[in-house]
C-alpha cells in the first residue's frame, strides 16, 4: 500500500502564546508534531506492518519543519517531503491545500491520512480541501481503521459502492477502508473505497516513540524539499483567500473567590451566588 | 457571484438538522448571515435530509428558517441523504450554491459542518474561515467584514477577513452568536424543493455503534459539569451526571480522566479535545493544566471544586470550593434540586 500522511509542526501544547509585534513569538518555543497527526502516522505505520508498502510523510511549513519530518522518519516513515511555505500564505488553507494537493497527487496514495485538526489553527480544513480537489472519499475522526478487499458490489459485504474519484484509482473498487468514527451523534462505522482520506481522532491508537536505531536510520532516509513554484500551479491557485487583520491574547481572567464554611454552607453559598450574582438560574 | 464589496450581498446558510429538528446553531448561522448581508441583502437557506420520516421534519425546519429571515429555504429531500454521506451532503449544498450564487456560505462549526465546509470552499475556489466566534460588520459586509476566531484552542484570538473577490465560506462556533430573530408576520420567506441528483456514493454508513442520543452536545451545552482524574473511576462520574441532569447540563472531562479510562475521549475538553464556551463550567477534580484551560477558559462563569487549594484551576475560577468533590457535588445537586424544583423561591 502507498500510504501518505500529512503532518504539521505545531507549538508544544505546554506553550503559552507570547505576542510580540502582533505575532506569536517563536523564541524558546518547543515544537512538536501536531498530536492528531501523530495518531495518523502511527495508523499508517500499523497499516504498512499489516499490508506492506511505504509510508511517506508530507508537510508544508518553514525550514524548522525538517525536525518534525525527521521525527516522523525516526518513528518509521520511509520518506518525507517538505513543501516550503515560502511564498505561500501558510495561515490560509486555500493556497496550502492547492499546493499540497499537487504533491499528494504525484504520490498516488492508496490511503491519505491526516490529523482531525491541527492544535494551533484548529480549522481542520486543509486535508478535506485536498480530498475535494483530488476526488477522494473521506472518513473523518477515525477511532478504528481496517483495510479490506472489496466485495462484489464494491462494498466489503456486498453493498454497492462507487469507485473513488482519484485520477489514479484505476477502474472499480479494489479495496475499502472500514472506519469506526467519532461523531456528535455517536460512534459510527462507515465504509469508503480507496483511494480515500482518513482523519485521525484521539483514541485511534497510542503513537510509538522513535527508537534509538530509528533515529539513526532516519538520518539517511530521503527527505525531499520542494517549493510551490515547482508544482506547475496557476497563480490563482496559490493566491490566498483570507488574511489576518489582528491577533490578541485571550481576555485575562482574574481569579475569583474561594467560598468559606462547611461543605454544606459552601454548596448553599455557591447555588445562591450562581443564581443572584451570576444570574444563571 | 454577487459583488463582494459593495452592492447586494447574497448569503446561503446550510441549516443543519439533528434527529429531525433544526439545531440551534443553524439559527445562529442564519443570524450571522443576516448580519453579513445587511438590510439590502438576501439570505437563502438549504435544509438537507432523506429517508422515511424526513419530509415532514424538513418542512418544519424550513418554515422556522423562513419565519426568521431566510428569503427562500431550499429543501433537498433524497434517499441518498438518509445517512451522513459527506459527498452526498456536499453535493446538496453544491446544488443550492448553483441555484443561489451566494457570495458567502455559512455553516455551523459542528462535526458535520467541519466536514462539509472545506469541501464546499475548495469546490467554489473560496476561502474558509473556521470556528468563528464573533462577526463585526462595523466597516461593512463582504470583504470588509471581520471574523474573530480562536487559535491554540483559545490561548490567543485572531481577526481575519476575506480578500476581495474571493467566495466566502465560514463556519460559526455553536453558542457564540445570537440566533436570528423572527421577522414581522407577513414578511416570512418561501420554501421550495430543490432539484438534486445524488453523486456517485462513496460512503456506506454501516451502523451506529454507540448512540449518544438524548445527551446534550458539549459544544452546544449551556452548562457543563466536568470531571478529572479526581473522580477516580468510571463510577466516580455518577454524582457529576446527577448534577448535570438536575441543572440540564452536559458532562465533560479532562484528558486525565479520559487517559485513565474513566470516560470516552469524546468527552475530552481542551486543546486536543473540544473547546467549549458554556454559560457555566463546573470543574470537579481537575487540576487545570494549560491544555485544559485552553479549551474552557472562555466559559462565562467557571466553578472549581478541588481538594488542593493550590490547583491552577482556581486561577481562572470565579467561584472556588476547596473540598472533596464526592462530598460537595451531591450537596450542590441537592441545592439545585431545591432551587429549580421550586421556581417561585
Ligand atoms: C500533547 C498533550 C495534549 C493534551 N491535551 C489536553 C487536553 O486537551 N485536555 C486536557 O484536559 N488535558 C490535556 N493534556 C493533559 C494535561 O497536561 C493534564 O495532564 C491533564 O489535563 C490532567 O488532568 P486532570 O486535571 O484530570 O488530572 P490531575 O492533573 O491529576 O488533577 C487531578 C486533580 O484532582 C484533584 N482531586 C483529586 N481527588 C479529589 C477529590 N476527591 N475531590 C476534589 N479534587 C480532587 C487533585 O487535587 C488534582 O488537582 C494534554 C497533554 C499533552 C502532553
Amino acid at each position: 500500500m502507498q500510504l501518505v500522511v500529512l503532518i504539521k509542526q505545531t507549538f508544544d501544547t505546554e506553550e503559552k502564546i507570547e505576542l510580540v509585534n502582533g505575532t506569536a513569538s517563536e523564541q524558546n518555543v518547543k515544537f512538536i508534531i501536531n498530536p492528531y497527526d501523530e495518531y495518523a502516522l502511527e495508523e499508517a505505520l500499523r497499516l504498512r506492518e499489516a499490508h506492506g508498502g511505504t509510508v511517506t510523510v508530507v508537510s508544508c511549513g518553514p525550514d524548522r519543519t525538517v525536525e518534525a519530518l525527521r521525527t516522523a522518519l525516526a518513528m518509521g516513515a520511509d520518506e518525507a517531503v517538505l513543501l516550503s511555505a515560502d511564498g505561500l500564505q501558510g495561515d490560509d488553507g486555500y493556497a496550502v491545500g492547492a499546493a499540497l494537493a499537487k504533491v499528494v497527487e504525484q504520490l498516488k496514495p492508496d490511503l491519505l491520512l491526516a490529523g482531525l485538526f491541527a492544535v494551533d489553527r484548529g480549522a481542520g480544513s486543509v486535508a478535506l480541501q485536498i480530498a475535494e480537489r483530488l476526488g477522494l472519499p473521506q472518513a473523518a475522526a477515525a477511532l478504528k481503521v481496517e483495510v479490506k478487499d472489496a466485495g462484489a458490489g464494491g462494498g466489503a459485504d456486498g453493498k454497492s459502492l462507487s469507485p473513488s474519484g482519484a485520477s489514479w484509482a484505476g477502474g472499480g473498487v479494489k479495496q475499502v477502508a472500514v472506519v469506526e468514527r467519532d461523531t456528535e451523534w455517536g460512534a459510527q462505522t462507515v465504509e469508503v473505497p480507496l483511494p480515500a482520506l482518513i482523519t485521525a481522532q484521539q483514541g485511534l491508537n497510542e503513537p510509538r516513540y522513535p527508537s534509538l536505531p530509528g533515529i539513526m536510520k532516519a538520518k539517511k532516509k530521503p527527505l525531499k524539499q520542494i517549493s510551490a513554484s515547482e508544482l506547475g500551479l496557476a497563480a490563482d491557485d496559490l493566491a490566498p483567500r483570507t488574511e489576518r487583520v489582528a491577533l490578541q491574547g485571550p481576555p485575562v481572567r482574574a481569579a475569583g473567590r474561594k467560598l468559606a464554611g462547611t461543605p454544606q454552607e459552601q454548596a448553599a453559598q455557591l447555588a445562591d451566588l450562581l443564581q443572584r450574582e451570576a444570574k444563571l438560574f | 457571484m454577487s459583488d463582494t464589496n459593495t452592492g447586494k450581498q447574497t448569503a446561503l446558510v446550510y441549516a443543519e438538522c439533528a434527529e429531525g429538528s433544526l439545531r440551534r446553531v443553524a439559527l445562529e448561522a442564519l443570524g450571522a448571515a443576516r448580519l453579513l448581508v445587511g438590510d439590502g441583502g438576501s439570505v437563502h437557506a438549504v435544509v438537507v435530509g432523506g429517508g422515511a420520516s424526513a419530509a415532514a421534519a424538513l418542512q418544519t425546519a424550513a418554515a422556522e428558517l423562513a419565519a426568521r429571515g431566510a428569503e427562500v429555504v431550499h429543501v433537498v429531500d433524497d434517499p441518498a441523504l438518509a445517512g451522513f454521506a459527506p459527498e452526498a451532503y456536499a453535493a446538496a449544498i453544491g446544488a443550492a450554491v448553483a441555484a443561489v450564487q451566494p457570495s458567502i456560505i455559512v455553516l455551523g462549526h459542528t462535526a458535520a459542518g467541519r466536514e462539509l465546509a472545506p469541501r464546499v470552499a475548495a469546490a467554489v475556489s473560496g476561502g474558509h474561515i473556521a470556528d468563528v466566534t464573533a462577526v463585526d460588520v462595523a466597516a461593512g459586509g463582504g470583504a470588509a467584514a471581520i471574523f474573530t476566531r480562536p487559535l491554540y484552542a483559545g490561548k490567543a484570538f485572531e481577526q481575519r477577513r476575506f480578500l476581495p473577490g474571493a467566495p466566502q465560506v465560514i463556519t460559526v462556533r455553536p453558542n457564540n452568536l445570537p440566533v436570528a430573530e423572527p421577522v414581522a408576520p407577513g414578511s416570512e420567506g418561501t420554501v421550495a424543493a430543490l432539484a438534486y441528483s445524488a453523486p456517485p456514493l462513496w460512503t456506506i454508513v454501516r451502523d451506529v455503534v454507540r448512540k449518544a442520543s438524548g445527551r446534550i452536545d458539549l459544544a452546544e451545552a449551556d452548562i457543563i459539569v466536568s470531571g478529572g482524574r479526581g473522580v477516580r473511576s468510571a463510577d466516580g462520574f455518577a454524582p457529576l451526571e446527577e448534577l448535570a441532569a438536575v441543572v440540564g447540563g452536559a458532562v465533560g472531562a479532562s484528558r486525565g480522566a479520559c487517559d485513565a479510562g474513566y470516560c470516552d475521549y469524546s468527552l475530552q475538553i481542551g486543546q486536543t479535545g473540544k473547546t467549549v464556551t458554556p454559560k457555566l463550567y463546573i470543574a470537579c477534580g481537575i487540576s487545570g493544566a494549560i491544555q485544559h484551560l485552553a479549551g474552557m477558559s472562555q466559559s462565562r462563569v467557571i466553578v472549581a471544586i478541588n481538594k488542593d487549594p493550590e490547583a491552577p484551576i482556581f486561577g481562572v475560577a470565579d467561584y472556588g470550593i476547596v473540598g472533596d468533590l464526592f462530598e460537595v457535588v451531591p450537596l450542590l445537586t441537592e441545592q439545585f434540586r431545591a432551587l429549580l424544583g421550586n421556581p417561585g423561591s
